[in-house]
């Protein structure tokens, strides 16, 4: 089975085309920039790149693996309108995976030690999930100073953290700062119908309604 | 004969059309399916940017099935895609954009990155045929306000005015607000102002004085004087007579309008004039733009109110006249440009 793991939501843009067999993800290409203001214009290049360098064409795709987020607003759209669009036009499945689940997923050794998942969502919080020993996600995803989070840490019972280098956790860093396209084809289920393609905003938009109608005349 | 797919996500609507370009140049609609979160931003007055991005987002694909239920032809069908790239809302154009470019990767068919303004303009050759060159055009709607000299739809436009603060569109939705009416202003105020006096109120006109530039425009003066009038009213306990207000204000900005660009194509020598955009939809506008047209001697059009508003048809009949001019199709890398300048049609 031939996967395309599409990911925009942390600062990377990351496009990668990986071959399920047997269960066991094999990557055969991925290219990945970390520019945060890139993921609309690099997105689609870096899959037909990726897709050149396995020698393999869309149309022998059959399924698509989509983080989801929770990732900055705008970036995040990117990566699943383009997930959407592709599935729409090669009429191939879109599965859904929670960007943290991806990254948790990269981390060596499970069943291994509860682990910490963190991103940047900007504004002084980070995006946060906790994860048993055996990689299960144990939270939902949530938006949260990480100072708050730190605060946590003893009574979520993680002893290390992978993600975001942005705050100090005072826990061992383990795993990468993205996802990669085998972390994220890893943590989706392929099996069955995907679930809806709903982006993870966590965030109402900005808006304001406004008060009562301003004057303009003086006085 | 060859079929264009047009992307629209520049402000509030997501627009999908397919055109579709015959052998002799001309051109047949066959789809154009909207999805609107206008009803979103009513409670905040204006369009929110993020509002507006989260809905494009969820109604593409859907709006994209819609086309080619209502077109009966496959997405295989489909020769080349234009996409909206700028100008507009940097987030809502990024999610057009992206489709597109995934579009035509699974499709494997051109992409076309073009300016939405022009798009504007093509919705008119969907319904009126080809625009004789020189055409001037008269742009106006909650996002923008311009006269632009026509050449070429395929290159060759040129500003010859714009608005110097508030879109025409921006200040019926402020008027409105000021009158107690619903958001968007357009329709409630054309509403009120056909039962009102246009003349019982000298709001300014904005831009007018000799020594002012002759193709700018100016609404933000008129907003202000519009809510000092009402306030007025208010402050010595009369009723504002809200009919009057609407149909003084709409003379106001029909006047201008329509006086600057008969004024530009008299001067500039170009026989007929296009007015599209959201603000076309206007009574006063149309009746005052085809009566001083007639006057002076000029062909007046103005595309069908569906075709004025934001639509993905205008994007692909824009798309089908640089196809069918032999131009460049844009690359895979290309990005949303907010302030793409009008006189860049593809990039
Ligand atoms: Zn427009």
């Amino acid at each position: 089975m031939l996967v395309l793991a599409v990911d925009t939501a942390t600062p990377a843009v990351t496009a990668g085309v990986v071959e399920l067999a047997d269960g066991t993800p094999r990557l055969l290409a991925e290219r990945i920039t970390v520019d945060a203001r890139a993921h609309g214009e690099l997105l689609s290049p870096h899959l037909r790149d990726a897709l050149a360098v396995a020698g393999r064409t869309l149309s022998e795709v059959d399924a698509l693996v989509c983080g989801i987020g929770p990732g900055p607003f705008t970036g995040l759209r990117a990566g699943m309108v383009t997930a959407a669009a592709l599935g729409h036009g090669l009429d191939r499945p879109v599965y859904p995976v929670c960007t943290l689940d991806a990254i948790a997923s990269d981390v060596p050794g499970v069943p291994g030690e509860p682990l910490l998942v963190v991103t940047d969502a900007r504004r002084r919080e980070v995006y946060w999930a906790a994860y048993d020993a055996d990689g299960r996600r144990v939270t939902d995803p949530a938006v949260t100073a990480p100072a708050e989070v730190a605060a946590r840490v003893a009574g979520l019972g993680v002893t290390r953290v992978a993600g975001a280098r942005i705050f100090d956790f005072g826990l061992p860093v383990v795993g990468p700062e993205h996802p990669s396209p085998l972390g994220l084809v890893a943590a989706a289920d392929l099996t069955g119908a995907p679930g809806p393609l709903t982006p993870l905003y966590l965030r109402r938009p900005d808006a304001v309604e406004p008060a009562a109608r301003k004057r303009v005349s003086p006085g | 004969m060859t079929i264009i797919l047009g992307i629209e996500s520049s402000c509030d609507e997501t627009g999908v059309g397919l055109v579709r370009l015959g052998s002799d140049g001309g051109l047949e609609l066959l789809a154009d399916e909207v999805a609107s979160s206008v009803e979103q931003h009513a409670r905040f007055g204006g369009v929110v940017p993020e509002v507006a991005s989260r809905a494009h987002l969820e109604a593409m694909v859907p709006t994209m099935r819609r086309a080619f239920d209502t077109a009966g032809i496959a997405l295989s069908d489909v020769d080349a895609i234009a996409v909206t790239c700028g100008p507009g809302l940097a987030g809502a154009l990024l999610v057009g954009v992206s489709a597109a470019k995934a579009y035509a990767m699974a499709l494997g068919k051109p992409l076309y990155g073009v300016n939405h303004l022009a798009g504007h303009i093509a919705a008119d050759t969907l319904e009126h045929g080809p625009l004789p060159a020189p055409t001037l055009a008269l742009l106006v709607s909650g996002g923008h306000s311009q006269l632009l000299r026509v050449d070429g739809l395929a290159g060759g436009i040129t500003e010859i005015g714009s608005t110097i603060d508030d879109a025409a569109g921006e200040a019926y939705d402020k008027v409105a607000r000021v009158l107690g009416l619903p958001y968007p202003g357009g329709p409630p105020i054309d509403k009120a102002a056909r039962r009102g006096n246009p003349a019982a109120i000298a709001f300014p006109r904005g831009l007018t004085g000799p020594r002012d530039a002759k193709f700018d425009f100016s609404f933000s003066g008129l907003k202000t004087a519009v809510a000092r009038w009402v306030e007025a009213r208010e402050r010595d306990g009369e009723e504002v007579p809200v009919d009057d207000v609407a149909a003084s204000f709409q003379e106001a900005v029909a006047d201008v309008l329509t006086a600057k660009a008969v004024r530009a194509a008299t001067e500039l020598g170009i026989g007929t004039l296009v007015v599209s955009g959201g603000v076309a939809a206007n009574s006063r506008l149309k009746e005052l733009a085809a009566e001083r047209c007639a006057a002076a001697g000029i062909e007046l059009r103005v595309p069908r109110p569906r075709l004025c508003t934001d639509n993905g048809a205008m994007m692909a009949a824009l798309g089908a006249h640089l196809v069918a001019a032999g131009v460049k199709p844009s690359s895979l890398d290309l990005s949303a440009d907010p302030a793409l300048p009008v006189s860049t049609i593809s990039v």
